[in-house]
């Protein structure tokens, strides 16, 4: 019974990482950038659901709707004014520039919002109970990985089967190539842009419903590790990033409740760079042949 | 032609973090001008603190609890105080800077610092710069070691930790005890050190403890459900109110209903927005300052500050508060007078601190020991209906 109660408690931590993962992997897969502030993004789509709920007395759903359209506009205007103009610089410029962006977004949030914790309200509540209450699901946790699997089958299929996936998969393999093709480059980074954006403002309120203390640096920390699990599912493979997610959510619950509560954190990167070391890309890491 | 664009790329930034620089130091300058009008001859105190970063929410009660005792002890007339504040963004090599600009201001008393962390650091500048330095709120026991002119108004962590104990063994509220404690915060591990010491003095019976780190402040499921396993009665969390929210939230889902037992970093769970204050029902804590206390002085600070700054003042504010009227009673009570240096201030301020009682918003009839810590009775709360009762 404690195993499976620990078990669950890592797939509902693994299921928001995994969210946020998807967000990631997909920015990274087609405009292969790490968009560190997505973490961020994620955090300023927290705020704005909770001051539509908490403080305006909006229906959850509206207020979901209303900050992915928020968290759209600020992943464009983001993607516009820091990173456009470095689309021909070195990556490592860009990457800098995203982690700029990242403590931008942080201090900003400060600044509007202030740095005083703040209890989200869950947009979706209660759990049901099963073995005669002797292990409890939330229904957060639930909807969390509904969500995550309709995202990402979402995902694949917009990429694969649409033009405009089309489109974004040819920018992913080469750019100069895809821009001879007639296909706009920019308004196709924009496009991923938005999307990623739109997809953390969901993470965000899913991360927030599920762990409720929302502070300016909410994002920071659960984007590291989203990060890292979409390093570990290989990152710029979408399903990689749902794998990756539940599997390091599982790994920290148990290394918790088998191991020590000490080193928890020590062995979850512990197994990510044994991974790495087995398959440099990752679970489901696409092998790239670089031609010269 | 490479250059040039280099070159112009690098004003431009100049030119905007500049731009940025102001906003964010536009309204502290307005202050200081306006004290600085005010006093004609005052004697200076700096402080550090993070009034930006993930810690600035202390940061900023220091500072804003501390303004309003400046403007009040002033109105008063007689020995007069310039302030400023300096942010450290809870980070120690930032706040030896902010400490060392504060120093070319010409601080002739300091708040050192508002954190744990920063405050070793610069207290080891006030030491060696002989500027008295008194604390609001860096607890740890590094911040007061072997400095003989810097002083607590806070409790050191050793004495929550004991303190605790103490009184979870004297008014029997557990038989098996649990504990969880944020391992990487050196406030909450040295509260459960001497905690843990005590308790075995007691014989109190540890039965579960368990950690949690920053990076991990969101699932506590398998920290409750080993306290669960265990059969702990009282579980006792000796760490800031944002982690414990979702810990009784986490125990609520659970149906794990033990007592709970917090420190003074509890304090301002009640006024987290949000917050659900059903779930902090019967939460015991023990903390110098309750801002629903009923005296007449707490209750024209709180509503000054809620006046001013539309929140309600956490333990930090009245700490601040506390600071600068315990500096303005011993400065009148040794005579000092604002041309003094900051080393002939040192010395009076150290003879008055290790002799005179203080009484303020966190605590009456306070005084302190020769090694800076601070003797006041912590106050047994307990949450009921939202709001603090005595115990």
């Amino acid at each position: 019974m404690e195993f499976l109660f620990n078990l669950i408690s890592g797939i509902s931590l693994g299921s928001i990482y995994a969210i946020i993962a998807l967000g990631y992997t997909m920015v990274y897969g087609i405009a292969k950038m790490l968009n560190f502030a997505h973490g961020d993004v994620i955090m300023v789509g927290a705020y704005i659901c909770f001051f539509a709920t908490a403080r305006y007395g909006l229906n959850p759903l509206l207020g979901v709707l209303l900050s992915m359209v928020v968290c759209t506009v600020l992943g464009i205007v983001i993607e516009r004014l820091a990173y456009k103009p470095l689309r021909q610089a070195p990556a490592l410029a860009v990457l800098i520039t995203a982690i700029g962006m990242s403590y931008f977004l942080q201090n900003a949030a400060q600044l509007l919002w202030t740095s005083s914790p703040k209890v989200f309200p869950s947009v979706v509540k209660g759990s049901v109970k099963l073995f005669d209450g002797a292990l409890s699901v939330s229904f957060v946790t639930i909807v969390t990985i509904l969500v995550c699997v309709i995202i990402m089958v979402a995902l694949v299929l917009f990429v694969n089967k649409t033009r405009i996936g089309k489109s974004m998969r040819a920018v992913s393999e080469d750019k100069g190539a895809a821009q001879l093709m007639g296909i706009n480059v920019n308004s196709t980074i924009s496009l991923t842009f938005a999307i990623g954006s739109a997809l953390a403002a969901i993470a965000g309120v899913l991360l927030c419903s599920a762990y409720p203390t929302l502070v300016p640096t909410t994002g920071a920390m659960p984007g590291i590790k989203a990060f890292t699990a979409a390093v570990f599912g290989g990152i710029g493979s979408i399903p990689g990033a749902l794998i990756g997610g539940i599997l390091l959510g599982i790994i920290e619950i148990f290394a918790k409740a088998y191991i020590s509560t000490q080193l928890s954190d020590a062995i979850v990167f512990a197994v990510l760079i044994v991974v790495l070391l087995v398959k440099p890309t990752g679970l489901l890491g696409k092998k790239v042949s670089e031609k010269v | 032609m490479k250059m040039k664009k280099v070159i112009a790329t690098a004003l431009v930034g100049f030119m905007a973090m500049g731009m940025l620089a102001g906003c964010g130091g536009g309204n502290d300058t307005q202050k200081d001008n306006q004290q600085g009008g005010d006093a004609v001859a005052a004697i200076k105190v700096g402080g550090t603190g993070p009034l930006t970063g993930g810690a600035s929410i202390y940061g900023l009660a220091v500072q804003r609890g501390a303004e309003i005792a400046i403007e009040e002890v002033n109105a008063k007339g007689g020995i007069q105080f310039e302030f400023k504040m300096e942010d450290d963004a809870h980070d120690t090599e930032k706040a030896v800077n902010a400490y060392n600009a504060l120093k070319d201001w010409g601080m002739q008393l300091s708040l050192n610092s508002v954190t744990t962390a920063p405050g070793t650091a610069t207290s080891d500048l006030n030491f060696e710069d002989r500027i008295f330095g008194l604390t609001p709120s860096a607890s740890g026991t590094g911040v007061t070691e072997g400095k003989d002119n810097v002083f607590q108004m806070c409790f050191a962590d050793p004495n929550q930790g004991s303190a605790s104990a103490q009184y979870i063994a004297d008014q029997k509220l557990g038989t098996k005890i649990g504990i969880i404690y944020k391992n990487d915060d050196a406030y909450s591990s040295g509260i459960y050190q001497t905690f843990q010491a005590k308790a075995a003095d007691l014989g109190l019976n540890i039965v579960s403890t368990t950690t949690f780190t920053t990076d991990s402040q969101n699932d506590f499921t398998v920290q409750l459900q080993d306290a669960k396993n265990a059969g702990a009665d009282l579980l006792f969390l000796p760490m800031y109110y944002d982690a414990a929210s979702l810990i009784l939230g986490q125990a609520a889902t659970m149906d794990y209903a033990p007592k709970f037992f917090g420190v003074d970093g509890m304090d301002g769970i009640l006024t987290l927005e949000g917050f659900d204050t059903a779930l902090a029902e019967g939460v015991m804590l023990l903390t110098p300052f309750s801002a629903d206390a009923e005296d007449d002085r707490t209750k024209a600070f709180v509503a000054k500050y809620q006046d001013l700054y539309g929140e309600i003042p956490n333990q930090f504010a009245a700490d601040a508060y506390d600071c600068i009227y315990a500096l303005h009673q011993a400065c009148e009570a040794a005579g000092a007078t604002a041309d003094m240096t900051a080393a002939e201030l040192n010395d009076l301020m150290i003879e008055q601190f290790t002799s005179m009682s203080f009484d303020g918003l966190t605590g009456a009839g306070a005084t302190w020991s020769e090694n800076g810590q601070v003797n006041k009775d912590p106050k047994g709360m307990v949450i009921q209906g939202g709001v603090y009762v005595g115990m």
